[in-house]
């Protein structure tokens, strides 16, 4: 007779959950050079593998945050995909060389796909939202509250969601990375942002040079000409640079000439 | 500025310039937000927001990934927001020298992150055996001084950049000669330039953002000429 699938075990009690929701926040905290955000995946696990029999005082538990705290590379926010899949391997005692195996393949996957989503599309999608609002004369309030509560929504979300299909999915969780969401996300965020940031910069353009526009359309050329160095340098000069040359340039000029 | 006005200013650039990395990434780091909130604290969020502006616009490229090298715009943007309200918009030159006072002190902020991230490995190599026997105190401690040496970095920072910039933007700002229209469109112009060039770069790859980038434009500048956001 075949067995059907097994059902995953109940998720973690709410405290735990709560618990290594906050130290997701927290998850770079000890980033460094050698293990990367290794110590932090240890630091967010470890509230559920208190829960391993025995508690804290086991080799068992031992075992596993010494295995959690080695070298491990993510998204900070994909990070929690991998530290529910990895909460369920540990309390299921599943092989430690499996885990291993888990934490090395996950490593680029969980990078380069919230760098795209997160980064490269989220993070200035919610930017230029501000922006435009900005430029059609929102006040401070509205265009700080706006952006962080548009941005975190998603922050939010995606780590909530990381950690429950991590849980449900455990060590499979890879299938989970197939989900529309990153396959399919990262470009339809980079086609809003690419429509938005086409309405916010010249409104937020025309606010910053205020009543007085006798000079919109010199700026308007110079711009243009900026951006097109601005694209043609990238792989020399980065923007900010750029910016802070051009300034520097124009602040020296207007003072010793 | 008063001490506690400035205590408060550097408190809030310890708290942004955390947030960029360490905890909780919820992105008041930005410097849409953190130079906004300078200019709050200080009385005038409005100023704050302005410079705010402009810095996001030159912002919208960087991209905080993993172990790359990036300005620390955090504390930065508190300083620059700091700087703008404290001049009071006296000279024509208020806003570019603040700008240019937050560019700086992101440079420096990214290199004291680099740093940082140097200090942390030496200290999870200090306690390299209590992490290989998996002491969940090594772990925790370990975690906690990351989070509280990049406080104390960012506070650093912050005191610092303000402390040292604030007399330097007086004396520019007293031998500045652009008029004031000038010296806004530069500023204007050049932040335009980056976010302009930003947006190309981060989005020309994927299909059809070519097109929906100028039907955004076709958008904005009607929008301005219909006066909806004159």
């Amino acid at each position: 007779m075949s067995q059907g699938p097994v059902a995953p075990p109940p998720p973690p009690r709410v405290g735990i959950r709560a618990a290594m929701m906050l130290r997701l926040l927290a998850v770079q905290g000890a980033w460094n050079y050698e293990t990367l955000i290794g110590n932090g995946i240890a630091f967010c696990l470890e509230p559920v593998l208190r829960e391993l029999p025995g508690g804290e005082h086991t080799p068992e538990f031992r075992a596993a945050m010494a295995r959690q705290a080695r070298y491990f590379n993510a998204h900070p926010y994909l990070a929690a995909f991998a530290v529910g899949a990895l909460a369920r391997a540990e309390l299921d005692h599943e092989a430690p060389e499996r885990i291993e195996r888990f934490r090395t393949a996950m490593c680029g996957p969980l990078g380069s796909v919230g760098d795209r989503l997160v980064w490269a599309g989220w993070l200035p999608l919610s930017s230029l939202v501000a922006l435009a609002l900005f430029g059609l004369h929102g006040g401070a309030l509205v265009v700080v509250a706006t952006f962080l509560v548009l941005y975190n929504v998603g922050h939010v979300a995606l780590l909530m969601w990381g950690l429950r299909t991590g849980w449900r999915q455990g060590l499979a969780v890879a299938s989970g990375l197939g989900h529309p969401i990153f396959r399919r996300g990262p470009a339809i965020l980079a086609r809003a942002a690419a429509l938005v940031a086409g309405i916010a910069i010249p409104l937020a353009f025309s606010r910053l040079v205020g009543a007085e526009r006798a000079a919109l359309g010199e700026i308007l050329v110079a711009a243009l000409l900026g951006a097109a160095l601005v694209v043609k340098l990238q792989a020399r000069l980065e923007a900010w640079r750029f910016a802070l040359l051009l300034i520097s340039g124009i602040v020296l000029f207007s003072v010793i000439r | 500025m008063t001490t506690w006005a400035i205590a408060g200013i550097v408190l809030l650039g310890g708290v942004t310039g955390t947030d960029t990395v360490s905890f909780p990434q919820a992105m008041i780091s930005r410097p849409i937000v953190s130079a906004t909130l300078a200019g709050a604290l200080l009385g005038a969020p409005a100023q704050g927001l302005l410079v705010g502006v402009v810095l996001e616009l030159i912002a919208l490229e960087t991209l905080p990934v993993g172990a790359s090298r990036y300005p620390e715009w955090g504390s930065a943007s508190v300083v620059a927001g700091a700087l703008y309200v404290g001049s009071h918009g006296d000279s024509a030159g208020a806003l570019m020298v603040a700008v240019l006072g937050g560019l700086v002190a992101a440079w420096i902020g990214g290199l004291s992150m680099v740093w940082l991230r140097r200090r942390n490995a030496t200290l999870a190599h200090q306690r390299r055996a209590g992490l290989d026997a998996g002491s969940g105190g090594t772990v925790l401690r370990v975690q906690l001084l990351g989070i509280a040496s990049d406080f104390a970095r960012a506070l650093l920072l912050t005191g610092v950049a303000y402390a040292v910039l604030a007399p330097v933007e007086r004396a520019l700002a007293n031998q500045w000669t652009l008029d004031p229209l000038w010296s806004r469109s530069a500023l204007v112009a050049v932040a335009a330039s980056v976010a302009l060039g930003a947006s190309w770069k981060l989005f020309h790859l994927v299909a059809g953002t070519r097109w929906l980038f100028l039907g955004g434009l076709a958008i904005g500048f009607g929008l301005l000429a219909l006066g909806v956001a004159a």
